[in-house]
């Protein structure tokens, strides 16, 4: 009964440092999209190439591809840029590029200096696309099936770890 | 005097003027539900602010959506559902009550419940505690008579005379 006093108080702090030392190693800016398993949200964009053509999702039935959140503002997207031009350079899987809240002109120019890893980019210039995605920063990935249905997102730029061990695993079970 | 009135009057009506300078005619029975909803819903970009407070872009188009609902008729059911289906309960400051949030409704009811038990237990079994520890009616007489009588015969078995306790006193074996 005496050893009970030690061990109850002892088990709850133990539990405590657990339910700590979890949260610590958690990013709260990562929110889980609730997109995952569900299918695209649909949408119909012109292109940044060339404002007469559109673009949808629909357009990509039977093919695993990427769609890529990026903005000439955007930091980080330059970061992750030389990525998405290797991964393009090798054919690894056609992205599209969601041109969010930006300019057509500051857009193009971009893709000029640093290069364009898209199969197309489309213009969401409102922004009414990224919030249907439920976009909250640039850059962000979804990885869409053959089905049109989200199976994975990236939030943030795409790292050579995630690519790694998530996003090629995965390309390689949806396209086999 | 005066003069110091009217500056604050100007000053108040560019802050006023600026408050509301998101959109061109804003409606006050549209604004005021933007309000109310708005206040319930966390901001993605910067966390622990409300899509009311956010200043960042996306709380500003987000509150842009939201003013056209209230403005299509949409119910504030119907506004959390589309800002749940896009960002996820997270969204909410009010978390619904569901089976992953269990533990963080019911937890602090737990915590308090567990509380007054222990509380309640400890406090039972030291109320116990001096009524087990003295003497019934036949031990004391007991007591009182090896006191009286034979304190050398204790001293002899190798006892020690026990102590006169107080009633309600505590001392432990």
């Amino acid at each position: 009964m005496a050893k009970l006093k030690f061990i109850v108080p002892l088990g709850l702090f133990v539990v405590l440092v657990a339910f700590l030392a979890v949260g610590l190693t958690r990013d709260p800016r990562e929110v889980p999209s609730p997109y995952i398993g569900k299918a695209a949200p649909a949408f119909r964009l012109s292109q940044l190439a060339d404002e007469k053509l559109a673009f949808s999702p629909q357009d990509m039935r039977g093919k695993v591809w990427l769609l890529n959140v990026w903005a000439s503002w955007c930091v980080s997207c330059r970061v992750e840029h030389p990525l998405l031009v290797e991964m393009a350079r090798r054919q690894v899987v056609p992205i599209v590029g969601l041109n969010y809240k930006d300019q057509r002109n500051d857009a193009s120019k971009w893709l000029a200096q640093f290069g364009n890893p898209y199969a197309l980019s489309v213009s969401d210039i409102e922004g009414n696309v990224g919030i249907d995605y439920g976009v909250y920063g640039a850059p962000e990935t979804f990885l869409i099936d053959k089905q049109g249905v989200i199976r994975y997102k990236q939030i943030g730029p795409i790292t050579p770890e995630a690519l790694d061990t998530k996003i090629l695993p995965l390309l390689k079970e949806l396209n086999s | 005097m005066r003069r110091l009135l009217a500056l604050a009057a100007a000053i108040i009506a560019t802050w006023a003027w600026g408050q509301s300078s998101e959109i061109d005619h804003p409606d006050p029975a549209v604004e005021s539900r933007l309000k109310a909803i708005s206040e319930e819903l966390r901001c993605l970009v910067c966390q622990n602010q409300t899509i009311a407070d956010s200043h960042a872009t996306l709380a500003v188009d987000l509150r842009q959506q939201i003013r056209a609902m209230v403005g299509a008729g949409k119910t504030d059911a119907e506004i959390r559902a589309y800002m749940v289906q896009r960002y996820g309960d997270f969204v909410l400051y009010k978390p619904p009550f569901q089976r992953n949030t269990l533990l963080l409704w019911l937890g602090p009811a737990i915590l308090i419940v567990g509380g007054a038990l222990a509380l309640g237990i400890t406090i039972r079994r030291r109320g116990a505690l001096p009524v087990a520890m003295a003497p019934d009616d036949a031990r004391r007489r007991e007591l009182e008579s090896l006191l009286a009588g034979s304190e050398s015969a204790a001293v002899r078995s190798g006892e020690h005379a026990p102590a006169k306790t107080k009633k309600g006193g505590r001392s432990r074996p």
